[in-house]
């Protein structure tokens, strides 16, 4: 017998997909029938004051969690998320709600029998209301009360070899993708380097210094699984920079139909013959691609790295072997002046460890952000607003046409009379008689 | 500056504050120390190991206080 009536939440229940009202019910019915058998350290109706809290919530139309808190673990400015609730003796169960977030294994890669101490551990201790994942990749328990944050933390760090991720205005839990280790197409090791860095910026991770949340994805390739380039401040994306390898005989084996495009994954409807032509050339965003004959040719200097062509004919096209990543800088969601996709900053840079190259611009950038950004502003925000030539002063990196999306239309590029040989022809106060500044 | 310097100032400049507001930034406290955020964070981390400051978090933002102050301090411990 439930708790609190739930009308509303009920009908959450009534699609044909699964509903996470039905899994807080079996989880709050699970807790109920073992209480006597397990020594719960929170109280055992958290389930069922969760779904009471949360119609109440849909009744009234406005949230009933308070905003924020002070708890954490000792040294650690994040990786917990204090959550009170203002309705505490109507649900008692919920009057502490905190969260914890721990830091996800490199790729995503884990035992089940690491998720299972994982889940014990958090249904003892917590609520074992889990997200699996959270979008910054991390591991997030939702749902303990304060007493129970060392004790935890204790567990995990101790016994599972566990961190807690970032939250906060902190290096937030770095995210990759499986990289070379289930995947042909990754151009470094994702979760080689994801690690180094994770390891190397401990300081930033836990201890919140920076204006706002700081955000590292990593994708071995430019499929980006991670999305690193719509959601990281730094966006590590694999790439080549010499040609794409082609196999002619399995591009043949293709157009003859012996090998399915995409690997069979559209094999669910009968899209007839594949049409080389239709499939792959015409929808070449830089049409970079063409038949000679029997063979199909690539102007590798125009590809920009859609993953297009490599996606539908696996077995024929290959990225190159003169491997690296990009860094992107920038992209955000939209909290203030809408989403921002990552700007190129680096086209290319080898991917070697101890990755000094790559830690050195992370860390000239740093120090302008912390210097410079506005309390809650993200990197992304400080580039728009003093200018992406700037960003290029503080890293060093020249001006290069890829930073360009279009002639004419950037117009961030200034030169400076030092930088202009022979200086200046104009005369700047004649000039400011016309322009006022 | 030495420690006992900067821990002076910021729990001097935090008090005469605490009227308006009890949260700052990690700058509003770097700009008390008149210190490049690195080196000021060495001081502030340690500020809040000695339980002089204490750290509070949205979720999103992280902000400091003097520990103990502030309307939440009171009712975090109420339950």
């Amino acid at each position: 017998m439930a708790k609190h009536p739930t009308p509303l939440l009920d009908q959450l229940e009534s699609g044909p997909w699964p509903s996470f009202v039905s899994d807080l019910k079996e989880l709050a019915e699970h807790r109920a029938k073992t209480a006597s058998k397990i020594e719960y350290q929170i109280p055992v109706e958290v389930v069922d004051d969760i779904l009471g809290l949360l119609e109440l919530t849909y009744k009234d139309g406005c949230t009933h969690w308070k905003h924020g808190g002070i708890v954490g673990v000792f040294g650690y400015g994040g990786g917990v998320i204090g959550r009170y609730c203002d309705q505490p003796e109507k649900f008692p169960g919920v009057a502490h709600f905190h969260t914890m977030r721990v830091n996800q294994p490199g790729g995503k890669f884990y035992k089940t029998e690491y998720l299972r101490q994982l889940c014990d551990l958090w249904d003892f201790r917590g609520s074992g209301i889990t997200n699996m994942h959270g979008s910054t990749g991390d591991i997030i328990f939702l749902g303990t009360t304060t007493p129970q944050l060392e004790e935890i933390f204790y567990e995990l760090t101790h016994k599972l070899n566990q961190d807690l991720g970032g939250s906060g205005s902190n290096l937030r839990t770095p995210s990759d993708c499986i990289g070379q280790a289930r995947c042909e197409w990754a151009c470094y090791d994702t979760q080689d380097l994801c690690y180094q860095l994770t390891m190397d910026y401990q300081d930033e991770l836990h201890r919140p210094a920076f204006p706002y949340k700081m955000k590292f994805k990593f994708d071995g390739c430019p499929n980006c699984c991670v999305a690193s380039i719509a959601r990281a401040d730094f966006s590590f994306i694999g790439t080549w920079r010499d040609d794409i390898k082609i196999n002619q005989e399995a591009v043949q084996a293709y157009i003859g139909g012996e090998l399915k495009p995409n690997a069979g994954e559209h094999s669910g409807r009968d899209w007839g013959k594949f049409d080389i032509q239709k499939e792959v050339i015409r929808l070449c965003p830089t049409q970079c691609m063409w038949m000679e004959g029997k063979k199909l040719m690539i102007d590798n200097k125009e590809c920009n790295r859609c993953m297009h062509c490599l996606n539908v004919m696996p077995r024929a096209l290959r990225i190159g072997d003169d491997r690296g990543l990009s860094i992107l800088v920038g992209a955000k969601a939209p909290i203030l002046d809408g989403a921002q996709m990552g700007s190129l900053l680096v086209p290319f840079i080898k991917v070697e460890p101890p990755y000094d190259e790559i830690k050195e611009i992370i860390e000239k950038i740093w120090d302008w952000w912390m210097e410079e950004g506005k309390n809650r502003e993200r990197l992304g925000e400080l580039i728009k607003r003093q200018g992406f030539q700037k960003l290029l002063e503080v890293t060093g990196i020249q001006p290069d046409p890829r930073h360009v999306k279009e002639p004419r239309s950037n117009p961030y590029i200034f030169w400076k009379e030092e930088e202009v040989e022979g200086g200046w022809t104009r005369d700047i106060n004649e000039f400011r008689k016309h322009h006022l500044r | 500056m030495d420690y006992a310097e900067a821990k002076a100032k910021i729990v001097e400049e935090l008090t005469k504050k605490l009227k308006t507001k009890s949260k700052f930034y990690f700058n509003d406290l770097a700009d008390i120390l008149g210190l490049k955020p690195r080196e000021a964070k060495k001081l502030i981390n340690d500020m809040v190991a000695d339980g002089t400051l204490e750290y509070w978090s949205s979720g999103s933002t992280s902000m400091y206080g003097l520990k103990g102050t502030g309307k939440q301090a009171a009712a975090e411990h109420e339950a």
